[in-house]
């Protein structure tokens, strides 16, 4: 079983600035690393591999600082990695991003399993996942918490998460599926590991390598046309109510709300 | 920030990042916990297992890392900075270990070591007795040769691991006429007949370590079990104390460290006559003394474990001075973090609390720092005589 795991580097903060003059994030001096749902990826990958043994590839699409993201994988277990750099990519969206990604899971002769994560903590689209699958013509399952291998391996039996439920799927392999934090706790490297992935070489596939065609990657290749970006507004105004006690503060609440003739 | 330079090796480094994220993840979240049900860190041992530490120490030929004595402390340090139950959890193997190590063959090295490495197994140190505490002559366990078989019997008392481990280095008087030179190193693993367990001690601190009494009536173990020669016994013990006292060095290091870092973070917000309590010059001089023990400390932890790799004369002086200096500062720094906290320092609420009870046992186990100070100068002695004038 071969098993490609797409995870991307993402600064690690929860409060993503905005340059409003460039329309682009802020990076500086922020850290950066593995989007933390890709982890979950990661972990659901490693999993089966313990259990049934796999081929885990790890691909990350982006500059070439985004090896430490996948050095990273690589201590954690991971087989082998592949980071899709290229000059041609910049100016990325969704689209391109998805093209490529699923060009470079091509060049690797394809997979019986692609794991991403639920979304990217910074661009949030969710779309990259789905993106993959549809280029690959490949079915696809988004917000998975739950995974198991049927029939040897020839299919797969997923949880897919609502809000107010799940449901539970089968689909046969290969397959695309994108997962929740739920699914696991990522486990941490090993000390072996780390020491391996501190000298291993960071293999890169160029757009040519993934035979990707010019036009439809980098800013050409992408349909999307950001209009406008902004950080929004700070909220103003509002309360807050500190009571001493939970009892006291909702008693506090109940005469505003009647003050303000809501209830 | 400029840290203080020792020298570290890239592999050190990392060491110190791996354990010091698995202590932040895993060790803080759960040590109050653990702490409160006196649960045995069973889930994060195992953890530490699949992340190649528990064969930190021994050597590559066994599956383990293959470290040296300085790689280890640095992890010993890290978990410490969070939990010293769990600490000792896991640096109980190694001091069950050494026996195995300095005197075992090749084959028994295979044996033990391997799943030690693993972390599929836990190993313990057997030697304190109720009438040997800080008198190890005092041992009373016999072990009596009957065809291929040793028969042992006595008991041994508060033994760290004991009950939880599978491979305990146990020690017993082969010749009772010629006191501690008649004592030998066994390997008794657990589910020998005859080999039981007391019940699970109620101590001040450290509540994550398991400690009981390890009971041997009429228990037969095979004589390929012997460790070296009979005879040994007391030698290897005090080469086992050499080699681990650092490791307690390294706790005490932690320990004083988590207390800094906890009585810092506080004293910044906890705010008093209008200003934070770290404003005042009578605090900032508390935290400063901490600091730079702590560093001290530290330094004296490193060159000790290095002193123990090179090995020879005068490492029992260097390793005590290690264990005593680094223990009384870990004592000091959480009575002051307690101190800093004031009343707040003194409830479960906040971690100083278990800090203090644990750092205690610092200065008892592994030989009391009253017994620290007697080898140094009992060493100190013997080397100025032996100088020439
Ligand atoms: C017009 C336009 C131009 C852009 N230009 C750039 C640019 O120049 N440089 C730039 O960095 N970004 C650029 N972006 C952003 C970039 O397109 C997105 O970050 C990227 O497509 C992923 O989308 P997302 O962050 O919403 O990820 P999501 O779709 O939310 O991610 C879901 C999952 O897909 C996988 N995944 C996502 N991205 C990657 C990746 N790169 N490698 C491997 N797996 C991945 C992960 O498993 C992830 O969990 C641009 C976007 C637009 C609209
Ligand atoms: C939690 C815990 C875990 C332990 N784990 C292990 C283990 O894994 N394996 C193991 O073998 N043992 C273990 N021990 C035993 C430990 O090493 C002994 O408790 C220690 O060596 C002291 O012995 P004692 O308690 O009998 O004290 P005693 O020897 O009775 O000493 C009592 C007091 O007298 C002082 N004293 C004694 N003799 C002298 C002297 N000559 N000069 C000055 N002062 C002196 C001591 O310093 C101490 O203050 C553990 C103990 C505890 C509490």
């Amino acid at each position: 079983m071969h098993i490609v795991v797409c995870i991307k580097q993402v600064p690690n903060t929860t409060d993503v600035r905005i340059n409003p003059e460039t329309n682009t994030l802020v990076r500086d001096g922020v850290e950066s690393i593995i989007n933390p749902f890709d982890e979950n990826a990661i972990e659901a990958a490693l999993q089966l591999k313990d259990e049934h043994g796999a081929k885990v590839t790890v691909i990350s699409m982006g500059p070439p600082q985004a090896e430490s993201a996948l050095r990273d994988a690589l201590a954690l277990g991971c087989d082998e990695v592949r980071l899709v750099s290229d000059r041609a990519f910049a100016g990325s969206d969704t689209w391109a991003t998805s093209y490529a990604l699923a060009q470079a899971i091509k060049s690797l002769g394809g997979a019986d399993l692609i794991l991403c994560g639920k979304q990217a903590i910074d661009g949030d689209t969710a779309q990259v996942g789905p993106g993959i699958a549809e280029f690959l013509g490949l079915p696809v399952v988004t917000y998975i918490r739950k995974l198991e291998l049927l029939d040897d391996g020839a299919r797969v039996r997923v949880e897919r998460v609502f809000e107010d439920g799940y449901e539970v799927i089968e689909s046969e392999m290969p397959v695309v599926l994108t997962v929740l934090k739920e699914m696991n706790i990522p486990r941490l490297p090993s000390l072996k590991g780390r020491m391996r992935a501190k000298r291993a070489e960071i293999p890169v596939l160029s757009a040519e390598a993934i035979g990707a065609e010019e036009e439809k990657v980098g800013l050409k290749g992408s349909p999307t046309r950001v209009v406008r970006i902004f950080s929004p507004p700070k909220k103003t105004g509002g309360m807050r109510i500190d009571g001493t006690s939970p009892l006291d503060a909702a008693r506090l609440l109940v005469e505003k709300l009647k003050e303000q003739r809501v209830i | 920030m400029v840290e203080v330079d020792y020298g570290l090796t890239e592999e050190q480094l990392e060491i110190r990042n791996i354990v010091r994220e698995f202590a932040e993840e895993r060790v803080k979240p759960v040590r109050a916990e653990l702490d409160e049900k006196e649960e045995f860190p069973r889930a994060l041992l195992d953890e530490l297992g699949r992340m190649d530490l528990m064969g930190l120490y021994i050597p590559e030929e066994y599956g383990g890392f293959g470290g040296s004595t300085l790689d280890f402390c640095i992890a010993v340090e890290e978990l410490s900075r969070a939990c010293i139950g769990v600490s000792v959890s896991f640096a109980a193997n190694a001091l069950g270990s050494y026996p195995i190590l300095f005197a075992g063959t090749e084959e028994q090295k295979k044996k033990y070591m391997t799943p030690l490495a693993k972390g599929e197994k836990l190993a313990a140190f057997g030697l304190t007795e109720p009438s040997a505490g800080s008198d190890v002559s005092g041992i009373q366990t016999t072990a009596v040769r009957k065809d291929d078989k040793y028969i042992i019997n006595g008991t041994k008392q508060w033994i760290t691991n004991g009950g939880e481990a599978d491979i305990y280095s146990v020690i017993a008087l082969t010749d009772k006429s010629k006191g501690p030179r008649g004592a030998s190193f066994f390997v008794i693993e657990k589910g020998t007949p005859g080999f039981s367990f007391g019940k699970k001690e109620k101590k001040l601190g450290i509540h994550a370590s398991a400690t009981r009494e390890l009971i041997f009536e009429d228990c037969e173990v095979p004589a390929e079990n012997l460790l070296g020669r009979e005879g040994m016994g007391f030698l290897l013990a005090m080469k086992t104390f050499d080699q681990s006292r650092p490791g307690i060095g390294a706790q005490g290091v932690g320990l004083a460290q988590g207390c800094l870092d906890e009585a810092v973070e506080y004293g910044r917000h906890r705010v008093q006559f209008g200003h934070p309590i770290t404003s005042n010059q009578a605090i900032q001089h508390m935290l400063a003394d901490m600091a730079t023990k702590i560093e001290a400390a530290r330094g004296l932890v490193y060159a000790s474990c290095r002193a123990v790799d090179k090995g020879g004369k005068g490492v029992s002086k260097i390793s005590a001075m290690a264990k005593v200096f680094a223990t009384d500062v870990a004592m000091e720094a959480a009575i002051n973090a307690v101190q800093i906290f004031g009343g707040y320092g003194y409830t479960r609420d906040y971690p100083v609390e278990k800090m203090l009870r644990d750092a205690k046992i610092l200065q008892i186990y592994e030989g009391t720092n009253q017994i620290q100070r007697n080898i140094i100068g009992q060493a100190l002695v013997k080397e100025y005589a032996s100088k020439k004038k």
